[in-house]
């Protein structure tokens, strides 16, 4: 009961063959050897499982992949080059078991793309659906500060 | 990625380096188990109890092998094939890799269907029906004490501990340790006193939620087993393992990558024995991934009771504390009577007290079991003495700070056990948190329904002793650097700290060291990284391993007459004419210790000693009963630093866990033993809305003389003073004063209408 599907990964055009029950997250996994986003909680509120679907950030563990037809999923894995939100992170050292860390890799940047400079307050509220049970989350906010400033400059 | 292996005069230790593995943690490209996929492999998954305490009568696994997709269904009896005798712990041999004859909690693992698609192993799951003949059961610590309902017709210690050799074939008890310590007279004293203060506290059950759940894989020959998994303790694990199946260690493998977190879930056997016992029942390789709802029926922290009984002085010294602990360590021991004995001698606090008794209990009941989780023990104590502590202060009109400035347990002056303290900065970390936190200045009091309060917690830690860390290090024929050390990276900065350490010792950027991770076939033995003890423990078996590669090349130089700045390269390529060649250094580190006498004395009863006080202010809103905490402040001893920004994020990450466990975070359980809340929709954990708005971490300058460059454990320091800081800053606040975690709205605005 499989069917094919047409998406674009990370920039490039690919084809799946999934099944109607599997998600985003199994189908980066099983057919594309992509890790970075990674089913944790299961229920869509830890924010580990992140991808960006047509530049919107979705639960990857609860999207069906079916759905993806079309579209362009973005995935940590997407850039070769750290980007600035990277960066910020391994500066702030915003990060210590590293599992949450691609979904608020993506989260940030998504967070940036709609507010350059964003306040604390702002950062605190877009991120509330990121978990991190490290609590990481004085470097996460000083990370997404560091980050907005690189993205300015550059 | 560019690293450099040339020398170095700049020193590694000190150096805010940032973690080795950042590249491959913000690319998503860390290796974790939870990535890995073997060939053939099989996908197993749990058919758990659902009842608290029962004779199994029947397992019905008919209608889930007849499911297309399903390989196989297993039971305790092929479990039996394998291992005929299928109980593991690492204090009582207790627990059934599947359950045998009887359930004690719901949520216990009975079955497993395997099947190479995850999603039809899951629905045959739903399949399997089981008959149980139900049995009374005890969900209270301290009812188990005498209950009818006895949890484990026998007691079977598994002869590890020698102070638990007294319970082996104990029958018709729930008590797997009754850790005892007196010092002077505390009942004597206390009729001496001028006043006698008591109280009761009480700490709930919560879950570690590492955000990798529990996970393991086997693969295995008829001779040979590799367990890929996620554990704390792989040298404990192929210990265990190899003892189960009666192999020797050298055919059992365990490795262990990065972990998604630990915080002490991820200790002893979990998964481990069962996804092995499963590979060499269908020759496939068996990979077990636990649901973030299966990690509550697994492994949690314990629920305890605390009584504590304090006779002062007048003047207000303290004279006499007596203290009665319960820990609730539900169906199986883990290691709960570790935390009973190795906390439980820290209970009176942090105070010069001359006259001491310590009952501290470890307690079987038909809850999911209880074993570490960040500060083995201690933050149930310190929330149950700070708390009483304040109270007392309060009641004798003296200054909460003042008080505990006349009682402190300064430097040189001996402990509950009798062994004196040596490099504990308690009154250090006092006064700084005390400064920090504005003690005694002006504060504002809130308008309306904000009140606004400020409260102060000190508490420290015994490091877990007798155990040992081994370690190699190798230099190569380029002058690059392996570390190899089977303390296990779990997000805490090991690696990195393991390459500063070797690096400083061989005068290389810790950047050109590389730390393999834990692979027993190929790391030496190490005890576990748990209980802050491996900076400790790891580190030093790291520091003589560098030292002792470091003396091979010198002899090396000396041979082939070169001077003492030759670089290694050169070195090499004059022994052998060519690049090649490599010197191993080994470390092998063992603290010494005295074991406890009948009273709990000894003269050396830790290698080192934690000590972490917070303080905060917070808002009551008196509305609604909800606590914000505005201020916080962490101040730890922890040594020199190895690394100062890992040690900052470790104050604050205790702290903010201890946060959720002090104000929201509680298992919920019914009348018959079944978990509400057993995901994260319904079991909250701290995001960044719960952070306090201002929060400050610092460590006190202070060296620990017998640690790897001065250095000690920071991973659970922080955790100590949470709880009560902030149930002192409510009292201080609206004048009530809760004695139970959490102290979550509810639980605030019910002790505000009373």
């Amino acid at each position: 009961m499989r069917r094919q599907i047409q998406f674009k990964l990370n920039g490039e055009s690919v084809e799946a063959q999934v099944a109607p029950h599997e998600t985003l997250v199994e189908v980066l996994r099983d057919a594309f050897g992509l890790y970075g986003a990674r089913e944790s909680c299961g229920q869509g509120l830890c924010g580990c499982c992140t991808v960006l679907v047509d530049g919107t950030a979705v639960s990857g563990c609860l999207y069906l992949a079916a759905l993806a037809e079309g579209a362009h999923v973005q995935t940590v894995e997407g850039s070769r080059e750290l980007d600035a939100v990277q960066e910020a992170f391994v500066e702030r050292a915003a990060f210590q078991c590293g599992f949450c860390t691609p979904g608020f890799v993506l989260m940030t940047r998504q967070l940036l793309d709609e507010h350059p400079d964003p306040s604390e307050d702002e950062i605190r509220h877009y991120l509330s659906g990121n978990l991190c049970r490290c609590a990481a989350y004085p470097e996460i906010i000083e990370a997404v500060k560091l980050a907005a400033q690189k993205r300015r400059q550059s | 990625m560019k690293r450099a292996t040339h020398a170095t005069e700049t020193p590694q230790v000190g150096r805010s380096v940032p973690r080795l593995e950042s590249w491959l943690k913000v690319t998503g490209k860390a290796e974790y188990v939870h990535n890995l996929r073997l060939p053939g492999m099989l996908y197993g998954k749990i058919f758990r109890s659902s009842v608290a305490h029962g004779r199994i009568r029947n397992i019905d696994t008919s209608a889930a092998k007849a499911l297309a997709g399903v390989h196989s269904v297993v039971t305790a009896a092929e479990v039996k094939t394998i291992v005929p005798d299928p109980f593991y712990g690492p204090a009582f041999h207790d627990q059934p890799v599947l359950a045998v004859d009887k359930v004690r909690y719901v949520g216990e693992p009975v079955a497993v269907v395997l099947a190479s698609d995850p999603h039809v192993a899951e629905e045959a799951v739903h399949l399997i029906t089981a008959e149980y003949e139900e049995l009374p059961a005890v969900y209270d610590e301290v009812e188990a004490m005498t209950s009818k309902s006895i949890v484990h017709d026998e007691l079977k210690p598994a002869g590890t501990f020698p102070d638990l050799k007294h319970l082996k074939g104990k029958k018709n008890t729930n008590i797997a340790l009754d850790f005892r310590l007196r010092r002077g007279d505390a009942a004597k004293a206390m009729k001496g006193a001028d006043r006698i203060f008591e109280h009761r506290f009480r700490t709930q059950q919560v879950m570690h939620t590492p955000l990798e759940p529990l996970v393991s894989v086997a693969e295995s020959t008829d001779s040979s087993i590799t367990i890929h998994t996620a554990s704390q303790s792989p040298s404990f694990v192929r210990i265990e393992i190899a003892r189960l199946l009666g192999w020797p260690e050298n055919r059992v493998r365990v490795r262990v990558p990065f972990l998604g977190g630990g915080f002490g879930a991820k200790l002893y056997i979990k998964l481990e024995a069962l996804v092995a016992v499963l590979s060499l029942l269908v020759h496939r390789p068996v990979k077990i991934s636990l649901t973030m709802e299966e990690q509550f029926f697994t492994i949690t922290k314990h629920a305890s009771t605390f009584r504590i009984k304090t006779g002062v002085s007048n003047d207000g010294r303290i004279v006499s504390r007596d203290c009665e602990v319960w820990w609730n360590g539900g169906a199986y021991a883990d290691i709960g009577p570790r935390v009973t004995q190795k906390s439980g001698f820290t209970a009176p606090g942090p105070y010069d007290i001359e006259n001491v008794s310590i009952d501290s209990y470890a307690l079987y009941t038909n809850l999911p079991p209880a074993g570490a989780l960040r500060g083995f023990g201690i933050p149930q104590l310190v929330w149950a003495y700070e708390s009483h502590t304040d109270m007392v202060a309060r009641e004798l009109g003296i200054d909460a700070v003042e008080f505990r400035r006349k009682n402190l347990l300064r430097e040189g002056r001996p402990q509950a056990t009798g062994t004196k303290m040596k490099d504990a900065a308690i009154e250090k970390v006092l006064e700084r948190t005390a400064a920090l936190i504005d003690w005694g200045k002006p504060l504002d009091r809130g308008t309306g329904t904000i009140k606004r309060g400020r409260g102060i917690a000190v508490g420290f830690k015994a490091c877990i002793s007798n155990t040992t860390s081994l370690a190699a290090v190798g230099v190569n024929a380029d002058g690059s650097c392996t570390v190899y050390t089977s303390c296990v990276d779990m997000g805490q900065g090991s690696d990195t700290a393991m390459a500063q350490i070797a690096g400083e010792v061989l005068n290389l950027p810790t950047e050109a060291v590389t730390v393999v991770h834990s692979d027993t076939d190929v790391t030496p033995f190490d005890m576990a990284t748990l209980g802050s003890r491996s900076l400790f423990h790891s580190g030093n078996a790291v520091k003589l391993a560098a030292e002792d590669a470091k003396r091979q090349l010198e002899v090396l130089r000396k041979e082939l007459g070169l001077p003492a700045d030759c670089p290694v390269a050169d070195v090499f390529r004059k022994k052998y004419g060519m690049r090649a060649g490599s010197v191993m250094g080994a470390g092998n580190f063992i603290p010494p210790y005295t074991p406890p006498d009948e009273n709990g004395q000894t003269d050396n009863a830790t290698p080192f000693w934690m000590v972490g006080a917070t303080g905060v202010e917070i808002e009551v809103d008196t509305e609604t009963g909800r606590v914000r905490v505005t201020k916080m402040v962490n101040v730890a001893d922890v040594g020199t630093p190895i690394n100062p920004r890992v040690v900052e994020t470790q104050l604050s990450g205790g702290a903010i866990m201890q946060l959720g466990f002090t104000l929201f975070e509680k298992m919920l359980f019914d009348a018959d033993g079944q978990l509400r809340n057993a995901s994260l929709a319904e079991y909250k954990i701290p995001g960044l809305l719960d952070l306090p708005a201002e929060m400050v971490n610092e460590a006190v300058v202070a060296e620990q003389r017998t640690g790897p460059f001065g250095a000690k454990g920071v991973g659970e320091t922080a955790t100590f003073g949470v709880s009560p800081a902030i149930a002192n800053a409510i009292q201080d606040a609206v004048g009530v004063r809760l004695t139970e975690l959490p102290m979550n709205p509810e639980a605030v605005y019910m002790a505000l209408k009373k």
